[in-house]
């Protein structure tokens, strides 16, 4: 009975406790309802030969990741060396799909553009940026609309999807890859993945 | 208990409303908060967007009743890029292409919670606007009126203990009401208390 008057100092250290591991959370990332779910299926154009499509059955019996990027987008740019690096060590291939390569870019009107027309420009754009930058993609793909970056649950750029043998997600990244994450998130996941199979 | 989701959710959110425990919520929960919920001060505006609405993006269906419904549910979505508004109030591309959707199933007849469900599977109960009741959830809806109860109940239970204490010391011992007797028959045990101001007569 004589600790009563400890119980207002418990129960705002409590509260604290809880506002303190709020601060510890990201309210920026938030968590994808599609993992462990199959992956959306889509056919997109690929960027290398437009003519030619692609699809989620085009890598299956692998484990792979699907890395959202645009050459407008500065986050790419910094996590791309890493990207480079990862596909000149062989870790793990990687699919690019192209978001919104040119209506994603604020500084380019698309008002009163053909599909025709914007989808070269994409051609034309993300083939550049890719020359200049290197081109760690096994394969690059082309979301003109950014119509599967929505069936993805893609709320920004750079995102990153790993996807097991048999089309499923497994994880999604958020925000430029770093070495840091690569080792500790991404490659053990890889690792399990490949095991499993 | 078999709830149904929408009644439990709509008579809880009527409830949040008149009570204003919003706030509390949030700290309540606070871990959950990324997750699942904003309950602060931007809530679900009522009713529908109108061309004077400002801050609202402009009707762009022909279609005057397709872009009403459109205004209506996006209004209960959340952008996930700028994350305290509606994608009714964003400008940011992402919210216009989650218009764009909404639009086009809607024209293409899906009804509103179909269009609902479809964002969802997507982006997770954090596109709503107003979070579900859940599991995830639960906490954050009952625990306001949870701790309500419990302080009321904690209040009437000291009260009671309280009124029993009062009881039990106010008892009158046998001595004590023969006193009382004859004080009040104007005995001479007056005279043994001249302090008291019955003696003054």
């Amino acid at each position: 009975m004589k600790a009563k008057f400890l119980v207002p100092l418990l129960l705002f250290f409590g509260l604290a406790g809880f506002l303190a591991f709020g601060l510890t959370l990201n309210p920026r990332e938030v968590p994808s309802p599609l993992i462990d779910k199959p992956a959306p299926n889509f056919r997109l154009a690929r960027l290398d030969q437009p003519e030619q499509t692609f699809t989620l059955e085009d890598m299956r019996g692998q484990v792979w990741l699907l890395n959202v990027w645009a050459s407008w987008c500065v986050a790419c740019r910094q996590e791309h060396p890493l990207l480079v690096r990862m596909a000149e060590q062989k870790l793990v291939p990687v699919v690019g799909l192209a978001y919104k390569e040119v209506r994603g870019d604020g500084a380019i009107s698309t008002r009163g553009m053909s599909l025709e027309a914007e989808t070269a420009m994409a051609v034309e754009r993300g083939r550049r940026w890719l020359a200049d930058h290197g081109n760690p993609y096994v394969v690059s793909v082309m979301d003109i609309d950014g119509r599967v970056g929505i069936d993805f649950g893609v709320y920004g750029v750079p995102e990153t999807f790993l996807i097991d043998r048999e089309g499923r997600i497994r994880y999604k990244h958020i925000g430029p890859i770093t070495p840091e994450s690569l080792q500790t998130q991404i490659m053990p996941k890889v690792e399990e993945l490949r095991r499993a199979g | 208990m078999p709830v149904d989701p929408k009644r439990s959710r709509s008579i809880l959110s009527s409830l949040r409303r008149t009570l204003g425990v919003g706030a509390l919520a949030v700290l309540m929960a606070s871990p959950l908060h990324a997750a699942t919920a904003d309950a602060g001060p931007a809530t679900v505006p009522a009713g529908i967007a109108t061309a004077s609405d400002p801050g609202v993006a402009p009707a762009v269906a022909a279609d005057p009743r397709l872009e009403a419904d459109m205004m209506e549910l996006s209004h209960k979505l959340r952008c996930l890029v700028c994350q305290n508004q509606s994608i009714a109030e964003s400008n940011a591309p992402l919210a216009v292409d989650l218009r764009n959707q909404v639009r086009e199933q809607l024209a293409a007849g899906k009804d509103k919670d179909d269009v609902i469900d479809y964002l969802v599977e997507r982006y997770g109960d954090f596109v709503l606007y107003e979070p579900p009741f859940n599991a995830a959830t639960g906490l954050l809806w009952v625990g306001p009126f949870a701790l309500l109860l419990a302080g009321a109940g904690w209040l009437a239970w000291r009260l009671r203990r309280r009124r029993r204490e009062i009881a039990a010391d106010g008892a009158l011992s046998a001595a004590d009401r023969e006193r009382a007797r004859a004080l009040l028959a104007g005995g001479g045990d007056a005279a043994s208390n001249p302090a008291s101001p019955e003696s003054r007569k």
